[in-house]
């Protein structure tokens, strides 16, 4: 907080305005463009990492090593991407395994049918 | 369009309920305006930024809340001991038991241990106020105004129908048109924004603004709870806001996140929701823990037994919190793996309760137990408590789920779980630190009389419902005139009625204590037996809180304080106290979000996007504010602890 005394915040002002930009490219590619769907993830992909950086180094106190307890933020976005991990990994798991979503719709639920008619001859 | 377009209208109770509320409305308009309180409301209680005061109404918006899903539960008793009645319809049904889960949980239960923590927290850690005062400001307003527009839905729009879970493809736009589902999406939209910054609030306050010498380890264990919470409620609200956000999306603007056409997917809702619906659970369960284990320590008059493992398991919880999810729906039909999976990492999480309930046990061991009605409380909550862990466990067992899924076994568990945990919590932490709050002990006799009455009411209303689930009962039924079921519905009920009875003496116990009570003269209410710093404190609390902010290098710093005639107003050390000025615009930021919120519901974009504008106004307005509070001069503070110490 060592600027505060300064009336303009312009590392702020600039962040903002690029994370608005981004945001609107973004918007762009998603809606008006006609570049090639995996392009245009590539494209979203980029554009978050890029934001990310953004909040992170212009918002966020991630350069404030001196702040005594520097360790936090890292600390903080070790646990996010843990979490950011086990929402993406179990919910494949858990939406994926035992489903079948493509175009067998019905081999997954005959497979259980299967498993549990299984189950039941081996516990007699 | 016409007022009776959106209006509720053809149910006897609901026009019941609008002539009530607007009676009730009329009378507080009356009062204020007949004692000439309007000024007072608005400067001494809708601009403050003190943690106190913010405390106390997340804590009576919480009454409030606990009386209407009281309400709730009741008519859906009555529902089903007479279910030839024709009480209520089968709509009517859904909607109530709807409400009664979503307040109970989202605007009941969080916000009592929110405003517990409000008003605790910074006096144990010796902090004069939050690190954001004006965040958290912010936070209850949010809360309120969410809390608002979810219970306006009974008279206006109608309510939401869909459960608690809301589960898709039932809430979805194709199934629950009109605004009731919209209703549920936007007030746990807009109260989770509260929720969420709090979670940062209390965080930062306790990682930064402790006593000087106050290691993590020194803390005292409800501080350690609300820390281990507030990790929660950060990594998990964020996902219950992507879900509602999709789910709005879905619902307003015609997306297909959810649904089956279009290659939505209805079961990713399911599972959305139990990532944040599970931690959730630890949310309203931990703060209890850390109550339970405050109020035992103080009326064992011993130190709590292991508390450096009572913090681990704890934390150990807290992780497992996140792996636990999809034991809530082990019938959605992942395959064995998956469940198998699931049900070992819930069975785990026995384990570190377990070590929970034996470390109270180890404190009450051999000491002399002061029977005071917050003791009472946590006495009840641990046999009343593992009937819900064991049946937890036996629910967490996959296999055996297929039988007791949504039958009333399943209901009679997470009822004994978070009525004795939560609810019994949050009545032993109020009465325990009622003389902080308020200057005044709570009666004891009246107090007993609550807890006797609820504590009875409890069991007889949720035992019976362990064999009603074995029976084959399911959850969320309308129609229940089955004859092996009556006998046991009807004493349910009973019990119900018991818990409404003890709830109504409770309150007439703080009418009671307001005017007949003894008041405070002390700070340390409880026979001279508080351990931590909030006993510190002169009773009523000065808002600075502490003159002096004591050295603290140990657990229960406030035993040595006393025994070496320390206290937290050494007159030579006072120093000018900063402190946040008050404002209003916390109020009205959230009054324009609440009305973009109202909007959305009813899907009227001019309104929504109106209030929208009006916000982001006020945020830019807080940028450009440079208001830096103001310092209370050595003078005051003097005046002030002298007269509140009698020196």
């Amino acid at each position: 907080m060592a600027d505060s005394k300064k009336r303009v915040p312009m590392n702020h002002v600039i962040g903002f305005i690029l994370s608005l930009v981004m945001t609107l490219v973004a918007a762009w590619a998603a809606i008006q463009s006609d570049l090639p769907v995996t392009w245009v993830i590539i494209g979203i992909m980029i554009l978050a990492l890029l934001q990310a950086g953004v909040q992170l180094f212009m918002f966020m106190h991630v350069t404030e090593a001196s702040s005594g307890n520097g360790h936090v933020p890292w600390n903080m976005m070790f646990h996010g991407f843990a979490l950011a991990g086990i929402l993406v990994a179990g919910s494949l798991f858990v939406m994926s395994f035992g489903h079948d979503h493509g175009d067998h719709g019905d081999m997954g639920e005959n497979q259980q049918h299967e498993e549990q008619q299984s189950e039941d001859h081996s516990g007699h | 369009m016409h007022i009776t377009d959106i209006l509720v209208t053809g149910e006897p109770i609901i026009y019941g309920a609008m002539v009530s509320m607007a009676l009730v409305g009329i009378a507080l308009l009356f009062i204020l305006t007949y004692f000439k309180k309007w000024k007072w409301l608005w400067s001494e209680w809708l601009t403050t930024v003190d943690h106190k005061k913010i405390g106390v109404m997340y804590i009576l918006s919480a009454l409030l809340m606990l009386f209407r899903g009281g309400v709730d539960a009741m008519m859906m008793r009555v529902q089903l001991a007479f279910p030839d009645l024709g009480f209520l319809n089968s709509q009517h049904y859904n909607e109530i038991f709807t409400t009664h889960g979503t307040i109970m949980i989202i605007f009941m239960a969080m916000p009592f241990l929110i405003g517990l923590m409000n008003i605790i927290v910074p006096l144990q850690i010796g902090a004069r106020d939050f690190a954001f005062p004006y965040l958290n400001a912010l936070s209850f307003w949010s809360f309120f105004f969410g809390m608002a527009l979810f219970n306006i839905s009974f008279v206006i729009g109608g309510s939401p129908d869909a459960g608690w879970t809301s589960y898709t493809p039932l809430s979805g736009a194709a199934m629950s048109p009109g605004p009731g589902q919209n209703f549920y999406l936007m007030g746990l939209q807009l109260s989770g924004i509260g929720t969420l910054a709090t979670g940062i609030n209390l965080m930062v306050t306790i990682l930064k603004m402790r006593a000087p010498g106050m290691k993590l380890f020194h803390m005292p264990i409800f501080t350690w709870s609300t820390l281990v919470t507030c990790f929660i409620i950060v990594f998990a609200f964020p996902i219950l806001t992507v879900a509602l956000a999709l789910l709005t999306i879905d619902r307003v603007f015609g997306a297909q996140f959810f649904t089956l056409t279009g290659e939505g997917l209805p079961m990713m809702w399911a599972n959305l929701f139990w990532m944040w619906g599970h931690p959730e659970v630890y949310i309203v369960i931990l703060p209890a823990f850390g109550i339970f284990s405050e109020v035992i320590a103080t009326f064992a008059k011993k130190r709590l037994f292991g508390y450096n493992v009572m913090v681990w398991s704890m934390i150990v919880i807290a992780l497992l919190s996140f792996l636990v999810w999809v034991h809530h729906f082990f019938t959605m039909g992942a395959g064995a793996f998956v469940n198998s999976v699931f049900s070992v990492s819930t069975m785990l999480i026995a384990v570190p309760t377990g070590v929970k309930i034996f470390n109270w046990l180890a404190t009450l061991y051999k000491s002399k137990i002061e029977f005071t009605v917050p003791m009472l409380w946590s006495l009840a909550f641990i046999p009343s408590f593992i009937l819900g862990g064991v049946t937890g466990v036996m629910l967490g067992m996959a296999a055996a789920d297929y039988q007791f899924h949504n039958s009333y076994f399943l209901i009679a568990h997470f009822h004994y779980v978070l009525i004795a945990g939560t609810v019994f919590a949050c009545f032993a932490g109020l009465v325990f630190w009622y003389p902080k709050m308020f200057g005044h002990k709570m009666n004891e006799r009246l107090g007993k009389w609550a807890f006797w009455l609820f504590f009875f009411g409890f069991h007889v209303c949720f035992f019976p419902q362990y064999f009603l689930g074995l029976d084959g009962m399911p959850r969320r039924l309308f129609i229940t005139n089955v004859a092996e079921w009556l006998p046991l519905n009807v004493i349910s009920t009973v019990g119900a009625f018991g818990m409404g009875l003890g709830f109504i003496v409770f309150v007439y116990n703080v009418y009671y204590s307001f005017r007949y009570s003894e008041r405070e003269t002390t700070g340390d209410s409880w026979n001279g037996n508080g351990r931590t710093l909030e006993w510190a404190t002169t009773t009523p609390v000065p808002y600075y809180n502490f003159a002096t902010v004591p050295y603290v290098d140990e657990i229960d710093p406030y035993i040595r304080m006393k025994e070496e005639g320390k206290t937290t107003f050494e007159e030579d050390k006072v120093k000018p106290i900063h402190m946040p000025s008050y404002t209003g615009q916390p109020f009205i930021m959230m009054a324009l979000l609440g009305l973009a919120s109202f909007g959305l519901v009813f899907e009227w974009m001019y309104v929504a996007v109106f209030g929208l504008i009006g916000a982001v106004f006020m945020m830019i307005r807080r940028s450009f504010d440079y208001d830096d509070g103001y310092y209370v001069p050595v003078e005051e503070i003097k005046r002030t602890e002298k007269k509140a110490r009698g020196l």
